[in-house]
């Protein structure tokens, strides 16, 4: 993830220069290609979800989300959102902290395994939680004797996507706080400051526009995973469906105009995304860029 | 307040940063560590400040045992050598920093903040600057606020670590002397780390000096330079030549020379004489008495001073240091032959010094 931000952050301004240009038919073909892969792999299928959404016109499109099962679905998607977003941003801070500012046994294997979500694929995370809480699973029975429902419930939907969410935070701020160093805080605590001070003062203010990129790309893995809430759902309308298992189910209804009305929200939190990306990168970037000159300028 | 640092020892690992290193700073004093990097002198300071504990040994602060406090219990003041400044706040904010996180029972009012940081800003003369922030700073202003961020809470012991590392010479001279000045005006007791034997010459009432771990010895300045008490501090302050030989009846023979250097130093056959640039007689080859044969490679005569670099028979290199006036007088030129009169040598054997 910080790879990218590099690339976009470091090379875009300065990448021409007299050495390295290209004849012009060969910045033409390469924009070219770009530009067509774009619009056909990107942009053609953005722009088809939308229109097959409003094929049947406004009416049939506010009555497909306004329909009980779709509301359910964008309630039950809204809330493991607010639940896995905000416990995933304390994880990650906790365990980015961890790493950034600690020595201890394991520090590498810890490193690696917070990268588990995002090498395993998202029906495997499903499994593991099938597995852990399934009627036949390890603490199936224990939890069943106790009546307390995990699988096929909002509690097994929840613990799958904080599961499959986990890395976003902490992959952010994990680069970002090991180049910062602990000087400032150190300082902060010379002054008097106690931890929590520190915290507030000094490390949350550095590290504020990674944060805050970490929990947006976090929440929109949330909104959107399909596989890892599939496994653990059970489907059940009204009830266990989030948002991306209802545009399915819809679907192979055949139920295209509402499937693609669903989907258009999807798409819509895809966009606003994206658009908000771009800012808290733009603000990262001033930030690295004045953090820069500070340590240049002595 | 007085600081006593008593036997402390730390490794890293394999590596050895402080030996049983023990030193006295009486109160309102200023005083250099200086060394090597990688002598200890950095973590020694850190010791002091609390964010780092020693292996074993005690620090006393005004005579209490501080070994356990906490930093912020220690009541000092650190200068980081990258300054270490909030990027995120202004310099006013920088400075009130340590006023604001004080416990609300202790904490000035808002204008009692004002108040105070106006006042430091002026004493690091940079209140125009109260409202920029640290990367519109140059690195001396940086410096300023970063002491005048350290003196907010009123330490009683103030520690800087390489204070002037990160800037350019002209700035390092002026701030050199407006530290000692500023010392001088509020009279807390100061420890600074330096790498910069000048430096600690120029500034400092007492100097530390630190080799591998431990020390090597502890003096005013021209105690240090003048007596140092083993070959590593008279090779560290300034340069210095040597020469190998034995001593006999009051004299070290180097070669079939003979200089004298009184009849009090112990006979031995593994002496080394150290010679300052500047202790040096350069007469004629032919001129009677007894010196040390050389020949002028270069003359690099800038300034009051001439730089004389000789060698001697046997190839080894010399750097001597006269009076340009006293060179044009002797008529003295880049391929002469000259005879090298030392007026003061000290001799070593063993890293002990050899008692005069």
């Amino acid at each position: 993830m910080s790879a990218t931000i590099a690339l976009q952050h470091g090379s875009l301004e300065r990448y021409e220069t007299p050495s390295t240009r290209e004849p012009q038919w060969i910045k033409v073909l390469l924009i070219g290609i770009a530009l067509t892969f774009f619009t056909v792999f990107l942009l053609f299928p953005l722009v088809a979800v939308f229109v097959e959404a409003f094929r049947k016109g406004w009416g049939t499109y506010l009555a497909a989300l306004s329909s009980h099962d779709a509301l359910a679905a964008i309630r039950l998607t809204l809330l493991t959102a607010a639940i896995a977003v905000p416990l995933n941003l304390f994880f990650g801070i906790s365990a980015a902290w961890a790493i950034a500012k600690f020595e201890f046994p394991g520090k590498r294997l810890l490193i690696t395994l917070i990268d588990l979500p995002f090498s395993v694929s998202p029906v495997i995370s499903g499994l593991i939680y099938v597995l852990l809480f399934g009627a036949q699973g390890w603490f199936g029975e224990w939890f069943a004797a106790h009546d307390i429902k995990i699988l096929f419930a909002v509690p097994g939907i929840v613990l799958a996507t904080i599961f499959v969410t986990f890395p976003f935070v902490a992959r952010e701020l994990i680069p970002l706080m090991e180049a910062q160093g602990s000087e400032e805080e150190e300082a902060a605590v010379v002054l008097g400051a106690s931890g929590w001070q520190v915290f507030w003062h000094t490390t949350l203010p550095n590290i504020k526009w990674g944060l805050l990129y970490g929990v947006i790309l976090c929440n929109a893995r949330a909104m959107g995973e399909f596989g890892a809430v599939s496994v653990v759902s059970g489907h059940i309308r009204g009830m266990t469906n989030t948002m991306p298992l209802h545009v399915e189910i819809l679907y192979n209804e055949y139920n295209y105009a509402a499937a693609f009305a669903v989907a258009s929200l999807l798409a819509l939190l895809a966009i606003v995304t994206l658009g908000l990306k771009t800012l808290v990168e733009r603000q990262s970037h001033k930030q690295k860029t004045e953090s820069l000159a500070l340590e240049n300028a002595s | 307040m007085s600081i006593a640092i008593r036997n402390i020892s730390k490794h890293f690992g394999a590596f050895h940063a402080l030996d049983d290193v023990s030193i006295d700073i009486p109160s309102g004093e200023l005083v250099a560590l200086l060394g090597p990097s990688g002598c200890g002198k950095t973590t020694l300071l850190r010791i002091i400040a609390g964010l780092e504990f020693a292996d074993s040994g005690r620090i006393l602060l005004e005579g209490d045992d501080a070994s356990e406090r906490h930093v912020r219990e220690r009541n000092v003041g650190f200068v980081f050598q990258h300054y270490a400044l909030f990027r995120h706040m202004t310099v006013f904010e920088n400075v009130a920093f340590g006023l604001r996180v004080k416990p609300r029972k202790y904490r000035p009012n808002e204008n009692e903040i004002r108040k105070r940081v106006s006042r430091l800003l002026e004493l690091v003369q940079l209140g125009w600057l109260a409202d920029r922030y640290p990367s519109q700073l140059s690195g001396g202003q940086r410096q300023r606020i970063a002491l005048a961020r350290a003196l907010a809470v009123e330490p009683k012991v103030l520690l800087l670590d390489e204070p002037f590392g990160a800037l350019d010479a002209k700035v390092r001279k002026e701030l050199r002397r407006w530290l000692r000045q500023l010392h001088d005006e509020i009279h807390v007791t100061s420890v600074f780390v330096t790498h910069d034997q000048e430096e600690a010459l120029e500034v400092s009432d007492s100097i530390v000096v630190m080799n591998k771990g431990r020390v090597e010895q502890i003096g005013s300045p021209d105690q240090v330079y003048d007596h140092p008490a083993t070959p590593f501090v008279a090779s560290f302050l300034g340069s210095v030549n040597l020469f190998h030989g034995r001593v006999e009846d009051g004299h070290l023979h180097v070669g079939e020379h003979a200089l004298a250097v009184g009849a009090g130093h112990v006979a031995t056959d593994q002496a080394v004489g150290f010679v300052r640039p500047h202790e040096f007689d350069l007469l004629p080859a032919n001129a009677p008495g007894t010196g040390l044969p050389g020949k002028i490679l270069r003359i690099i005569a800038i300034g009051p001073l001439a730089q004389v670099e000789l060698a001697r028979p046997n190839g080894e290199l010399l750097e001597v240091a006269i009076l340009r006036d006293t060179l044009s007088v002797l008529g003295l030129r880049e391929g002469d032959e000259v005879s090298l009169r030392p007026r003061n040598i000290r001799v070593f054997q063993n890293n002990e010094r050899l008692a005069a």
